[in-house]
């Protein structure tokens, strides 16, 4: 059984001044097993920080279930998700956004203990600093405020308070993306390390796919409130199906594609779409080179491929987008393009 | 070369103490090239790409030259500097608002550049501010011309401030983080477009940034910058397919994810880069490198040539090796 479950998931915002109603999600089905990572990307705009908070339940559904281990965790109030949130947290991309700044490390660490009420007393601090140790922060000063520690330092603080109660999972949005290069690997590599200790599962969400690829176990893409591909990792990264997975993955080159004469990026025209003018039949069909009428007129359903047990949302999918999907995954590894 | 920096230094003073944020670094950018500059938080790269501009901070005290076709730009006035930047030199920055006014229609701060540097009259300026909209590929440029930034969307206005600051027809475009805030398929988009415009008008590039993909896409030459001091400079296949600082070698392997196998550790160095004020004795990279020694706590390392690059480094990293970094 999935710990995570989000069943057909919709939400819409109502604009104020009498505005039209715009779809965040729309109808989207992930879940997260015990002990896996979940890698969901996408661009801006294409729903995924709303898909985040509807997990941890900072807002609520329009449509849909979400359950927890199980459990229908839908209609619980907050009261009723004290529990569930102690097993469920969260990191988000900018941790000195995302820590109160005017209270000490100390006060930022000692708060869930407070809000679950677990007392550990004299044994608070000593509980503190082996958190903080165990996210590689040994020796810093806990009466500091969050503002005079560094972007890389406040984001393992993030998750040294995220492992305050002994998550099962931890709900990670964008949480490398403010960091610069060589603190992303540290963040990448502590985020290895406690799944690999405590066997916890993620579900994080990124624009990056580099670490996407790297640490999920499956990914789903979204395009536009709806999830377009999904499979396990080896299978997006190598032969993604449809064409806007491929145009992701061929729009940043890797170093290893720099090394190829001639390659050549999928390059998508226009603008990124607005989730409040969503167009008809395949949402992605306007920026797709392979559209046709079919891709205008009727969505096409998430199904199954044979085989793999990637599920893709296209028309022409895999008769029509294989061979680019090998190539693109090719390029990406540094491997000459098949002749 | 279009540009020669000698020995540039940039700092600030602060209760009484002189905060050098950079020390005395040196480099030429040849005509027709794309310069990158890598650097971390605090590593001074866009400081010293502003100053190329006369854009340095008013409070900031410099030394050092900066030779731009021959004009020395620092301590230059102010008035002479404007009419170089336009005509002389673009700018790009990630954030199109910060260069577009929000109360004037796209079109008119086009013409407006090239009236203000007396290169065409009003009627003409509109002319070619159309010209201008319609060469960085925005669709409809009539309609764009009197629409006002907030108008369009975000890639337009990236598009919209390119064409602003090309309009005036500079033979050097520096651009800091121009991409740092885009999603990957219009920063893709973006790539492209600077690759074409480059090669249709005979550009310059200094882009200054963070990203490694980009610079694996973009690069012919490429600068290392740590701690406002320079670590390695070369042309950009042996910087970053043999990265032979060790710190080079460390921001490639983060950007090697996609090389190392699914869920195993990456090769990451320890700790953060130091702020202003606070680097360290000797080598600045020694706290956090894997190949350090006592040497490189005492003593700062001289710039030398190695192999392709130039470095800084007592102990760097030989080709062979640096490939096995790459492969692992």
């Amino acid at each position: 059984m999935a710990l995570l479950e989000l069943d057909a998931v919709s939400k819409t915002f109502s604009q104020r001044r009498g505005g039209r109603a715009v779809q965040a999600v729309a109808g989207v089905s992930v879940a997260v097993g015990k002990g896996e990572t979940l890698g969901l990307v996408g661009e801006s705009g294409c729903g995924k920080s709303t898909l985040a908070r509807l997990a941890l339940k900072l807002v609520d559904v329009t449509d849909g279930r979400v359950r927890f281990d199980g459990i229908d965790v839908t209609g619980f109030a907050s009261r009723r998700m004290l529990p569930i949130r102690r097993r469920l947290q969260a990191v988000f991309q900018d941790p000195l956004a995302s820590l109160n700044a005017r209270m000490t490390i100390a006060e930022v660490m000692r708060e869930p203990f407070d809000t679950h009420g677990v007392k550990l007393g004299a044994g608070l601090e000593a509980r503190i600093r082996e958190l903080l140790s165990f996210v590689g922060l040994e020796n810093i000063d806990i009466q500091k405020l969050p503002g005079q520690f560094s972007g890389g330092q406040l984001q393992r603080i993030a998750i040294a308070r995220a492992l305050a109660l002994e998550p099962e999972i931890i709900v990670a949005d964008e949480p490398t993306s403010a960091l610069d290069p060589s603190i992303q690997a540290q963040i990448v590599n502590l985020m290895l390390q406690i799944q690999r200790k405590r066997g916890i599962s993620y579900l994080i969400i990124s624009h990056d796919l580099d670490v996407i690829g790297h640490v999920a176990d499956r990914i789903a893409v979204m395009y536009l409130g709806t999830i377009i591909e999904q499979g396990t990792a080896d299978t997006i990264m190598q032969r993604p199906l449809h064409p806007y997975t491929q145009a992701l993955l061929s729009a940043a080159p890797t170093l290893a594609a720099r090394r190829q004469v001639g390659w050549k990026r999928i390059m998508l025209t226009g603008d990124p779409p607005n989730p409040a003018d969503v167009p008809s039949g395949c949402r992605f069909h306007p920026r797709c080179h392979l559209a046709r009428d079919i891709c205008r007129e009727k969505v096409p359903p998430l199904r199954a491929m044979p085989g793999t047990g990637q599920m893709v949302a296209c028309h022409l999918a895999p008769e029509e987008t294989a061979r680019a999907g090998a190539e693109v995954g090719r390029a990406r590894r540094g491997l000459a393009a098949a002749s | 070369m279009i540009l020669s920096v000698r020995d540039f230094a940039i700092g600030f003073q602060r209760e009484g103490q002189n905060l050098v944020a950079v020390d005395g670094i040196s480099f030429d950018v040849a005509e027709g090239e794309t310069f990158v500059i890598i650097g971390e938080s605090g590593s001074g790269k866009s400081l010293t790409g502003m100053s190329i501009a006369g854009l340095q901070p008013p409070t900031a005290f410099v030394s050092g030259s900066i030779r731009f076709k021959d004009r020395e730009m620092l301590k230059r006035p102010d008035a002479e500097l404007r009419k170089l930047r336009g005509p002389e030199i673009g700018l790009i920055y990630q954030d199109p608002l910060s260069s577009l006014n929000p109360v004037w229609p796209v079109g008119d701060q086009i013409a407006e550049t090239l009236v203000a540097h007396g290169l065409a009259g009003r009627t003409e300026a509109r002319k070619r501010a159309v010209e201008m909209l319609e060469r960085v590929r925005i669709p409809d440029p009539r309609r764009v011309t009197s629409a006002y930034p907030h108008e369009i969307s975000g890639g337009m206005r990236q598009r919209a401030m390119i064409a602003m600051a090309l309009a005036a027809g500079p033979s050097l475009l520096i651009a800091d983080e121009p991409t740092a805030a885009l999603d990957v398929t219009i920063k893709a988009q973006m790539l492209e477009l600077l690759a074409e415009l480059k090669r249709e008008l005979a550009l310059t590039i200094i882009l200054i940034t963070h990203d490694m993909g980009v610079v694996a896409e973009v690069a012919d030459r490429i600068l290392v910058l740590y701690a406002g001091r320079i670590a390695e400079v070369g042309p950009a296949d042996s910087i970053m397919l043999q990265p032979s600082h060790p710190y080079t070698a460390a921001l490639m392997t983060s950007a090697m994810i996609s090389q190392t196998p699914a869920k195993q550790e990456l090769n990451a160095i320890v700790g953060g880069a130091p702020g202003l004020g606070a680097f360290p004795s000797g080598c600045r990279f020694h706290p956090r490198c894997p190949r350090a020694q006592d040497d490189c706590k005492a003593i700062e390392p001289p710039r030398r040539k190695f192999g392709a690059v130039e470095l800084a480094c007592h102990h760097p990293i030989e080709a062979a090796m640096s490939l096995q970094v790459a492969r692992s």
